[in-house]
């Protein structure tokens, strides 16, 4: 309590004065911070428009010496990308809007309608979370192969359709919801889909958007489900194919602006939707935890 | 049961009459999705690894045969390269683990500590900055990751500048901890550490450390997701109320002591869900090792999800040992969340609760 005397003083300061050392230290020490994350990526632009030899000998410069388009040029005139790309929009296109509906589906009546076996069928969505993907590489195999779903689109969509975290998404919203809306628009005669339908899910459109956001990241940077549900090719995804270009021909070990190049072109979707989102992905961010 | 019914229908007013019918039709996509690429698969994993399927035709078929327990004693002991491949595997998720929970922990909480100033300017710059690694895809990333640390790559020419002859991550084998040993002059194993093996794996060789190819791949994975569990603490910092800091302030408090004792007690939560996602994601890594190093150096970034691919769709399709290592790691995922919830849970009970106290009754006076 004694040094009680001295502090009321110092919180004032600190609101007035402008240019604290601590403050310059504050922001020296981020500044740092934020360059150690982001020179990475401006390296990794910098190089897909270098040459072969320029890469391997200033792997640091952020300005190539030559400017060539080549790598890309190879990459998109002379590689299998185009048809990966295509693989990877129509894979996320049926997975996200898949997700979307049955996501919303199945959180509406686990928030909303009062049912028997309500309570198991949420326990065994905990459950299902809890098994971690690395787990699922075999059975997701054996299961796609005696169904005669393996290298197929289907196989690649259907079990990518359900995540837990999005169907816990949509019941935690619509829970949040009042009731009052439906209750009026139920005792007007409309059946409970109509009622989900037309007016409980234009209310749900922030949530629906976190859904989106989530499925198109998850299911465009989804690799080991496609590693185990196709073999052919024609089948591979974004994800699929660079990884095996990556991992690929000796011959190919150091042709580091090609593989840049498919590596940056491939990360472009998922950018520009960032920055679209930002605000929004960085409050739901959470749900993504990727490693 | 008809009376049960007949009593929920008049207390409802009939108006939810066919709830229960809406109710099961909602969730039955859900329901079937997960029943048929979940629990079903599952099943089949689990008679997989008991039988001696041999990756051809239908598991169920009447061709394959009962072998009990024989590919978890394949894994667990025999003495076989299965059981040396597991051990390794093991061992250097384990490294990988206790290394890059505790530094991915506590770099986001820094972060998000550094973010939640009060007067920020560009806190949006930074924070964007920060999370940008977290959207990229793992292939993505490792590609980049690949060019970064080969031989003459970006890394060992900044390691250059500061005189250091940067090793040649991706291809050296060397454990870190070994490294440090043979700097100090010891080369090789004491007998004791050499003679006893636990599967398969010598003693010297678990305590090996992370190889450099697997510390390029450590790295890669903190700076991939401290972005993420940054936003999860900066949440959490944001719901904590101001009043607190600022009576530690009034105590006269220092912004080190005040960290410690007043905002660490306080997120411990929020330290818990880290630790268990990292945890989770540190056992099952496999989309870095498929695209960027196969296992490589000698096996050193070998992890068990890898293997267990590997084990089923390499060239000698072992099946049923690949289903056991599946299920095998999911016991340590589970054992592991299991110790570290004994452990934060154990340390919440004693100490930080005295300050939890004495903050409380201080900003309650102010």
């Amino acid at each position: 309590m004694s040094a009680g005397h001295a502090t009321p003083v110092r919180l004032p300061t600190q609101r007035v004065g402008r240019f604290e050392p601590s403050q310059v230290v504050l922001y020296i020490v981020l500044s740092l911070i934020a360059l150690l994350y982001i020179f990475p990526f401006l390296i990794q632009v910098a190089t897909v428009f270098k040459t072969d030899n320029d890469a391997a000998l200033h792997p640091l410069s952020l300005i190539p010496q030559n400017w060539t388009s080549a790598a890309l040029n190879q990459l998109v005139l002379h590689s299998d990308y185009g048809r990966w790309f295509l693989n990877s929009v129509i894979v996320t296109a049926f997975v996200t809007a898949g997700r979307v509906f049955f996501n919303s589906l199945a959180g509406y009546a686990l928030a909303r309608l009062h049912f028997r076996g309500r309570n198991a069928v949420f326990a065994a969505l905990i459950g299902v979370m809890s098994v971690p993907m690395a787990v699922l590489l075999i059975p997701r195999f054996l299961i796609l192969q005696n169904i005669g779903l393996y290298d197929t689109y289907a196989g690649m969509i259907l079990p990518l359709l359900v995540d837990a975290t999005g169907v816990f998404i949509m019941k935690n919203f619509f829970e949040s919801i009042p009731v009052s809306v439906e209750e009026s628009a139920r005792v007007d005669g409309a059946s409970t889909f109509r009622l989900f339908w037309s007016v409980v899910l234009p209310m749900a459109a922030p949530a629906l958007i976190t859904i989106t956001i989530l499925s198109f990241q998850g299911s465009w940077n989804e690799l080991s489900h496609f590693v185990v549900s196709t073999q052919s090719p024609r089948l591979a995804t974004l994800t699929k194919g660079v990884a095996q270009l990556a991992s690929g021909a000796v011959d190919a070990a150091k042709r580091y602006p090609f593989k840049l190049a498919a590596a940056t072109i491939m990360t472009i979707p998922v950018i520009v939707l960032f920055f679209i989102f930002q605000k929004r992905i960085m409050n739901v961010g959470a749900g993504a935890v990727k490693e | 049961m008809k009376s049960a019914s007949a009593r929920s229908s008049s207390r409802t007013g009939g108006i939810r009459r066919g709830e229960v019918i809406s109710g099961w039709l909602f969730t039955a996509p859900m329901l079937l999705i997960v029943g048929l690429f979940l629990v079903v698969p599952i099943g089949m994993a689990l008679w997989v690894s008991v039988s001696d399927y041999s990756g051809r035709g239908s598991p169920f078929s009447g061709e394959f045969h009962f072998v009990g327990l024989t590919h978890y004693a394949e894994i667990t002991s025999g003495g076989g390269l299965t059981e040396r491949n597991f051990g390794i595997a093991l061992r250097n998720s384990l490294w990988y683990t206790l290394l890059v929970v505790p530094t991915q922990t506590a770099i986001s909480l820094m972060l998000a500590v550094l973010l939640n100033r009060q007067r920020l300017r560009g806190r949006g710059f930074f924070r964007t900055a920060f999370y940008f690694p977290s959207v990229t895809s793992s292939v993505a990333i490792t590609v980049l990751w690949l060019f970064l640390f080969n031989a003459t790559g970006a890394i060992n020419a900044m390691l250059g500048w500061l005189h250091i002859n940067g090793p040649n991550w991706f291809n050296n084998p060397q454990g870190l901890l070994h490294a440090t040993l043979s700097g100090l002059g010891v080369n090789r194993a004491p007998n004791a550490l050499a003679r006893h093996t636990i599967l398969g794996v010598s003693w010297w060789d678990w305590l090996a450390g992370p190889s450099w190819a697997m510390t390029a791949l450590m790295l890669m994975a903190i700076f991939t997701t401290s972005g993420t569990f940054m936003l999860l603490f900066i949440a959490a910092l944001q719901n904590l109320s101001p009043e607190v800091d600022e009576a530690a302030i009034v105590d006269g408090a220092n912004g080190w002591q005040r960290f410690w004792q007043v905002t660490l007690p306080q997120v411990r939560p929020t330290i818990f869900t880290v630790v268990t996602l990292g945890v989770i994601g540190c056992w099952q890594v496999f989309d870095q090792v498929f695209t960027g190093t196969q296992g490589q150096p000698a096996n050193t970034t070998l992890t068990p999800a890898y293997l267990a691919y590997n084990t089923a769709f390499g060239p000698n399709a072992q099946w049923g040992t690949a289903a056991a290592i599946g299920f095998v790691l999911f016991v340590i995922i589970i054992l592991f969340n299991l110790g570290q919830r004994a452990m934060l849970t154990d340390r919440s009970d004693r100490a930080p609760r005295p300050h939890r106290v004495k903050v409380g009754t201080k900003g309650a006076a102010s």
